[in-house]
């Protein structure tokens, strides 16, 4: 009795010891792939690596950096007049949007109002500032899924929207046009009309976008269910923008704390979605421009008159204390804490830019997804590689 | 078969074969050209681009320029790489593209129950590199040996993104070579032969009331048609199946380590393919050389050759507009998608149209006439596609909602 | 050589041609391109980082059952084709026959699918 069953003992451990050298011959190691800083993926130096099972993404985790330029210490070293030109090239596709807060900032700190009309010129430039922003993230989209025809029309619309931003300001990429107590330039002639006629550009471009893409069912199975964050978890991970409302998080720093921009006196909507998914992340935004797009006109209807510029002195001097100002950017929430000595120069300036906390979530959302979603997942969160170096 | 083979070769025989074979090669390469030239200036126009300008008139010229230039480029071989495959895999995937491109019947004159034959320096022969009995296998076992060449490429770089590239490459052959096969079976079966030849004589002549023409896309009711684009499409690697070298995920794909002339093989390869499969969706399924009967035939064999060219640029522009307006499929998405659409519907169409067929030739006596036959398969065509549509949506929606519960959601019908 | 084999002979032409002109382009290019080699150029590809590891190691692939049924299904298209070619004289016997042999199939391919494994783990 006892020798069949050790018998049977042994065969039991001659048949585990040889599937245990099968699956040593079989064991599949993980793979640690790189993607980025050089890979069309990442638009710019993100480097995102990756551990690989086939294609499953077992650990995912980025690497910032590769794009560190330092303003925050820059900021030391220019008086207060000059930082918007350095700001200006944090989120380079909204430049305009990262002035207002830093400007904002100061402005409480000297205890100045802007007059009307400069809070709506500012506002207006700031929503024109997301449209040429979120168009382009719209377009970017499809070439991240291989649709490559949606981001040529963007760049062809967002044109509209640039040529205003040059007529008023001056420059298509970087207006360096905020000031303390003001905006540089009252609006050229014309401009009005023009830019009425720049935005019924975008509505077009939305529907198109609409149409191409978003009703597109390839789309749909590539983004619906993809790369969920949950409103609890991407609250916890600091997601602001889009990213949280299309988590179902109804909030907007524009509603919520429009401090010396006009958003309280236009009617709009502030648009949620319940997935939290890739899908409705860039369906948010779409709505985002649309809404931009309402936001303008009635602002460019009801633009009042008067003075651009409150009574400012020649040489800004900055009163003692701190401040933090955050306003609702293309990007997300944008702030900046400026800590002042009462000198010509801020002591120190922290910037909180919206891409890194939304690059933060990566490791958690990457984990498990598959190569091809992690690339439509980093396009959906959209980041800018400067708002998130710095 | 080519009538002039069929008995002996003599000395005539075989310096008409190599003429053949001469003017097919280049007229392979030159539509090759073509095709470069023809897919960048499309998609540029739907783009609201350019496209190549400067070349020769209109930029025709690009695609030598931009061969020319690969010629000159140095040639690197990644010191990981397996140095022999590495250096095989151009061959490997250029030579199957070129050998399809033999069995397609480029003209003659189909009509009045011609043959498509025409006679040079008295022999007739058929404006086709070769007619072999097995057209379709043939077809079918040069277009997997073309996914070896990318499969091997990937691999033989000895790098991680080329490697998940020939990975996916394998994936998409499995997944769609045997819908590829089984909707063909559906032509062969409305046809009874498998040569190229006899495929277009069958879809020649008058077609239902004389208007309608007699090709395989009616006759075997527009399934088989469908189940074919999207394999084909998928075969070649083109989007929106364009996952082997799909750019933003893979860098390159499987070519990623290639440069200088071997880079420029495989391009070359990718677009004969696309050129030949669209000429075979053309002979297949809509007649090939063969025109609408009721127009004539004036200009003998040159007619066939005009009806021919015609078609073909039409699905040139089709694969072109794919790319234009489609985005990529995942790969798990694109193999569900062959194995639990395209071969279950194939294999299935394939039993009712059979089914139709033998009721039709007496054997249950149901219908009688050809056209009333024609008429029950696209009703049941139609039929199928209607409820295979409202299946595939709700399965949509409902795999939809299974992971947002996944994930934790509480559900709501947004848009 | 045989009639059938004869039909052959233009592809085989071709194929030589086609060998030709790709050994031919490699080799005339190898005596014009320039050749400097370094030891970066012949680095892997890592998106421009040095790569981790070596690309010559195992991996899961997750479709290899797949791969089996593909074996089975392009089997099985061998036998549907001279079926399909000569359906008009089976008739009636030969639907029925053919329509047994997919039903097998078809069940497998039901049963691979209700086990899950045409879903990826």
């Amino acid at each position: 009795m006892t020798a069949i069953s050790d018998r049977r003992q042994l065969a039991y451990v001659a048949s585990q010891a040889a599937e245990a050298r099968v699956n040593l011959e079989l064991e599949t190691e993980g793979m640690t792939l790189n993607i980025g800083p050089q890979h069309p993926a990442t638009h710019g130096t993100l480097r995102i690596v990756a551990q690989l099972d086939g294609e499953q993404v077992i650990q995912a985790e980025p690497i910032m950096g590769y794009m560190h330029r330092g303003y925050e210490k820059l900021t030391e070293v220019r008086t207060y007049p000059q930082v918007t030109t350095l700001v200006n090239r944090i989120d380079w596709l909204g430049s305009f949007a990262n002035e207002v807060p830093f400007i904002l900032a100061c402005e409480q700190l000297m205890d100045i109002e802007a007059p009307p009309r400069a809070q709506h010129i500012r506002t207006i430039l700031h929503e024109m500032a997301r449209m040429a922003h979120v168009t382009l993230f719209l377009g970017d989209l499809g070439v991240q899924l291989g649709a490559i025809t949606p981001v040529f029309y963007a760049f062809r619309d967002r044109e509209h929207i640039l040529n205003q931003i040059e007529s008023a300001t001056g420059g298509r990429f970087h207006p360096n046009f905020d000031r303390i107590g003001g905006v540089k330039d009252d609006l050229p002639a014309g401009w009005i009309a023009e830019s009425k006629q720049a935005v019924r550009k975008i509505r077009d471009f939305c529907n198109t976008i609409e149409d191409l893409l978003f009703g597109n069912e390839i789309f749909q199975a590539r983004t619906r269910g993809i790369g969920v964050i949950p409103a609890d978890i991407g609250l916890s991970y600091g997601l602001s923008g889009a990213n949280i409302r299309a988590s179902g998080v109804d909030w907007d720093l524009r509603r919520d704390n429009p401090n010396g921009l006009a958003y309280d006196k236009v009617d709009w909507k502030v648009w949620t979605h319940p997935d939290g998914d890739s899908f409705a992340r860039s369906w948010v935004r779409l709505q985002e421009v649309r809404e931009a797009c309402n936001i303008v006109e009635q602002l460019l209807d009801t633009l009042p008159k008067g003075p651009i510029m409150a009574k400012v002195p020649r040489i800004i001097k900055v009163p003692e204390g701190e401040a933090y100002v955050s306003t609702e950017n293309p990007l997300g929430e944008m702030g900046y804490y400026v800590v002042s000595k009462g000198g010509l120069t801020p002591f120190r300036v922290k910037i909180r830019t919206a891409s890194f906390n939304n690059m933060s979530i990566t490791p958690w959302v990457l984990k498990g997804t598959y190569v091809p979603d992690v690339i439509t997942i980093l396009a959906s969160l959209y980041f800018i590689l400067g708002d998130i170096d710095r | 078969m080519d009538p002039y083979l069929l008995d002996g070769v003599d000395f005539g025989d075989v310096v008409l074969s190599v003429a053949k074979a001469i003017l097919a090669f280049v007229i392979c390469l030159v539509a090759t050209m073509f095709m470069v030239w023809f897919e960048r200036k499309v998609v540029s126009r739907l783009q609201n681009r350019i496209g190549p300008n400067t070349s020769g008139p209109f930029g025709i010229l690009q695609t030598l320029m931009d061969g020319i230039k690969l010629f000159f480029k140095e040639d690197n071989i990644p010191k990981e790489a397996d140095p022999f495959v590495f250096r095989l895999a151009p061959y490997l995937s250029l030579i199957p593209a070129f050998l399809t491109f033999t069995l397609i019947p480029l003209g003659g004159d189909f009509n009045n129950g011609n043959d498509g034959a025409v006679t040079v320096f008295g022999r007739e022969t058929f404006l086709q590199v070769a007619d072999p009995p097995v057209g379709i296998l043939f077809f079918l076992a040069m277009s997997s040996l073309g996914i070896y060449g990318i499969m091997l490429a990937g691999w033989a770089s000895g790098s991680k993104y080329p490697l998940l590239g020939s990975v996916r490459a394998s994936a998409q052959a499995i997944s769609y070579e045997a819908a590829l096969g089984l909707s063909l079976a559906a032509v062969v079966l409305v046809t009874g032969g498998l040569s190229m030849n006899s495929i277009v004589m069958q879809q020649a002549g008058e077609g239902f009331g004389g208007i309608i023409p007699n090709f395989n896309i009616i006759v075997t009711g527009f399934i088989p048609f469908a189940v074919f684009l999207i394999a084909g499409t998928a075969e070649l690697n083109r989007p929106p199946f364009d996952l082997v070298e799909a750019e933003q995920e893979l860098v390159g794909g499987f070519h990623t380590e290639y440069s200088g002339i071997r880079f420029a093989l495989f391009f070359l390869a990718e677009f004969m393919n696309t050129v030949t499969m669209a000429a075979i969706i053309v002979t297949l399924f809509f007649g090939g050389p063969a025109g609408p009967a009721f127009l004539g035939s004036t200009l003998g064999w040159l007619t066939g050759m005009f009806w021919f060219l015609l078609k073909l640029l039409v699905f040139l522009f089709a694969f072109v507009w794919f790319r234009a307006s489609l985005p990529r499929f995942r790969y798990d998405q694109l193999m569900s998608l062959g194995w639990k659409l395209l071969i279950p519907l194939s294999l299935g169409w394939l039993l009712v149209l059979a089914g139709i067929r033998v009721a039709r030739n007496g054997d249950l006596g149901i219908a009688d006439s050809a056209f009333g036959d024609t008429l029950i398969v696209i009703g049941v065509a139609f039929a199928i596609l209607l409820i295979g549509m409202y299946v595939l949506r709700s399965a949509m929606t409902n795999a939809r909602r299974d992971r947002l519960i996944a994930a934790g959601f509480n559900p709501r019908e947004v848009n | 050589m045989s009639e059938f084999l004869r039909q052959y002979l233009l592809v085989a032409v071709f194929g030589g041609l086609a060998f030709g002109l790709v050994a031919a382009l490699i080799g005339a290019a190898s005596l014009f391109r320039p050749s400097r080699p370094s030891t970066g150029k012949v680095e892997n590809y890592e998106s421009g980082v040095d790569p981790v590891g070596s690309s010559w190691s195992q991996s899961q692939i997750r479709y290899y059952i797949f791969a089996l049924l593909f074996v089975m299904f392009d089997v099985e298209a061998v036998f549907i084709f001279p079926w399909a070619a000569r359906l008009e004289a089976f008739g009636f016997f030969g639907l029925v026959e053919m329509m047994i042999f997919i039903f097998i199939l078809a069940l497998g391919l039901a049963y691979a699918w209700r086990k899950g494994v045409l879903r990826w783990a």
